[in-house]
């Protein structure tokens, strides 16, 4: 088990390299860089200086590398100093958004916040809706109940997100006014007027994507019981006496959380993705709103890091999956 | 002992047979049938429902005009009309899926073959579509749209370029899914009887793969193909949707549902009618996906 996480993380490091290099040329190559966006009215000696004073007159590779450092050497120096009062990082340049002028991590620990709050929220919600549903569809599998299930199931796989959220603000904004259609980020909880008012306010972003992540797991759930509802421990755990209690929620739920748990572990990455269009839709100014931001604006720093973080997002996640998958099922042996 | 199967009236043809499970999963006809009825009213509709000529004038005073016999589903807030304009958008929107899909299918086909079949090729390609996967795709299709958009509308046109770039993206960057199943196919296939008898008799891998392989992997890929057309339909509306995607002057469902959205607290039927057939097409097409995926899985089939 060890072995096989040491190797899994080792194989990790080229992947993350190729990937970066990949994100680096991909958003530094092309055609539309900033550069070309100064004016022409600029005589040429300013218009070097300009381009210079952004770094962007290094050729390629020697940019794609002080990145890297940036990313993996200096940047968590820098939060290492400043949890520990230590000055590893010394006064080495962090990535700065084009944009701003202020370091890119900055930026993204003011904005993480805001996506945790809402789309973590969503997230627990989708999977605490999820897990019921799956396991009575799987129970009383081809009930009423179970047909209602995949019913909804499949309305939320195909009913995207921006369109389910705008008719939630059609509905219960516009019409019924019960909650504001845009997201407050200024809101600070203090009393219990305020915390009123922050649940009121993520209530429609957190519904919008709580269904969305709520439909996929649910299926899941639901396959995975079935599959063990058939097993014969389970005729066994019957024939012993057991109560109906004990033998679905004790020995075939247990059994059957083994691949959604993974499932859960795996989505988690993308949820940061489908944030994107949330965090527009309502306004909430997390990280997806921060990319898009930088890519309105041509930052390319921003860009390339943001697109990365989501990259090691994802292959960290799969990992944790993989492992997981090892060490709650016995049954599976990497070697 | 009777035989389960003597119940059952025999089917004529296999193609019969696929059909005639296809056609017992209700969700899947209905599938069917709102789809082709969209397909074709995005087909013929543009030819049937010619919006009058406005000049600029009476459009400007024709704007936001709510259904009307005249404008059967209103106006815009350039007088344009929304049904014509719902038609067209359908055309790309429809468009866009199918033509990434097949590039999709096309490409993951291929990588997945030769992964599958050539042993060399096997650990590179999968690598490669590992890594793929780990890419983070929205904002990747977001850079590259926003990057290449107005390089390749230079060179090809405004409308075809969008089209093209878009499609591309989607193409390149949803292949992997069936890359894989491919490849799980081949690698069991490769080792059938007939296939080891075909090679043994010396017939070239190319010739092996196309008559014997391809043919065999057609059902999976049926089946991610037509889960592909959705993906490719929510993904294009989504980057039309941030903005990112067609001109609006030449629309699909997905940018007319972003042009709705600053109209949305005065005229919200402008957003649920596009945001309506997004949702509608996607739902019919997985409902057709898993009629699909039943009446081409023999185990199913018959029962």
């Amino acid at each position: 088990m060890l072995t096989f996480t040491l190797r899994r993380l080792l194989l990790a490091i080229p992947t993350l390299l190729v990937i970066s290099l990949v994100i680096f040329l991909l958003v530094d190559l092309a055609p539309g860089s900033p550069m070309s966006e100064i004016p022409l009215t600029v005589p040429p000696d300013v218009r070097q200086k300009m381009i210079a004073a952004l770094g962007a007159d290094q050729p390629v590779f020697v940019r794609y590398f002080l990145w890297l450092r940036q990313f993996f050497w200096v940047e968590p120096a820098t939060v290492f100093d400043g949890w520990f009062g230590t000055n590893m990082a010394g006064d080495e340049q962090r990535i700065l958004s084009w944009q701003s002028r202020s370091p890119v991590f900055t930026i993204i620990g003011q904005r993480v916040p805001q996506t945790l709050t809402v789309i973590g929220t969503a997230y627990l919600i989708g999977i605490l809706i999820a897990v019921p549903i799956g396991i009575y569809s799987a129970y009383r599998q081809y009930s009423w109940f179970d047909q209602a299930g995949t019913m909804f199931a499949m309305i939320g796989f195909s009913v995207p997100t921006f369109f389910s959220g705008t008719l939630f603000i059609i509905i219960f904004a516009v019409w019924l006014g019960w909650f504001p259609t845009k997201y407050d980020t200024t809101l600070n909880v203090t009393d219990w007027a305020s915390f009123i008012k922050q649940v009121k306010q993520m209530t429609l972003p957190v519904m919008t994507l709580g269904l969305a992540n709520a439909a996929a797991i649910s299926r899941y759930m639901r396959s995975s019981m079935l599959e063990n509802m058939s097993q014969d421990y389970v005729r066994t755990a019957r024939a012993k006496g057991m109560s109906e209690r004990t033998v679905v929620l004790k020995h075939v739920l247990r059994n059957s959380m083994i691949p959604v748990v993974t499932v859960i572990a795996l989505g988690i990455p993308s949820i940061f993705g489908g944030a994107i269009i949330t965090e527009n839709l309502f306004g909430v100014n997390g990280i997806g709103a921060a990319l898009i931001g930088a890519i309105h604006s041509n930052d390319i720093p921003m860009v390339q890091t943001l697109a990365f973080i989501f990259a090691v997002l994802i292959v960290i996640f799969n990992l944790i999956a993989d492992v997981l998958y090892g060490f709650l099922d016995p049954r599976i042996r990497y070697e | 002992m009777s035989d389960p199967t003597a119940a059952l009236p025999k089917p004529a043809s296999q193609n019969k047979a696929i059909w005639q499970q296809f056609s017992t999963h209700k969700g899947a006809l209905f599938g069917l049938i709102i789809l082709s009825i969209l397909a074709i009213a995005v087909l013929l509709g543009p030819y049937l429902w010619v919006p009058e000529k406005l000049s600029v004038a009476q459009a400007i005073k024709l704007k936001n005009q709510n259904p009307s016999l005249r404008f059967p589903l209103g106006t815009d807030q350039l007088g344009r009309d929304m049904l014509s304009r719902m038609l067209l958008a359908g055309r790309i929107s429809l468009a866009v899926g199918f033509v990434a899909m097949f590039i999709a299918i096309v490409f993951g086909t291929l990588v997945g073959v030769l992964a599958g079949y050539f042993k060399r090729l096997d650990g590179p390609l999968m690598r490669l579509t590992d890594m793929f996967l780990a890419l983070p795709l929205i904002p990747l299709l977001l850079v590259l749209v926003m990057l290449f958009r107005d390089r390749i509308a230079a060179i090809i046109g405004p409308e075809l370029g969008a089209f093209t770039l878009i499609v591309f993206a989607i193409g390149i960057t949803s292949w992997m899914q069936a890359a894989r199943i491919v490849r799980g196919e081949v690698l069991a296939l490769k080792e059938r009887e007939y296939v080891l008898a075909a090679r043994s008799i010396g017939a070239a891998p190319r010739r092996i793969i196309l008559r014997h392989i391809l043919p065999n992997v057609i059902s999976p890929v049926m089946v991610a193909a037509t889960l592909g057309i959705a993906d490719a339909i929510i993904t294009e509306s989504v980057l039309s949707f941030l903005g990112l995607g067609f001109p609006p002057d030449f629309p699909t469902w997905g940018r007319l549902l972003f042009d709705g959205l600053s109209y949305m607290q005065v005229y919200p039927i402008r957003v649920i009618w596009p945001g309506l057939a997004i949702s509608l097409t996607v739902l019919s097409v997985n409902y057709i996906g898993d009629g699909v995926r039943d009446a081409l899985d023999p185990r199913i089939r018959g029962r």
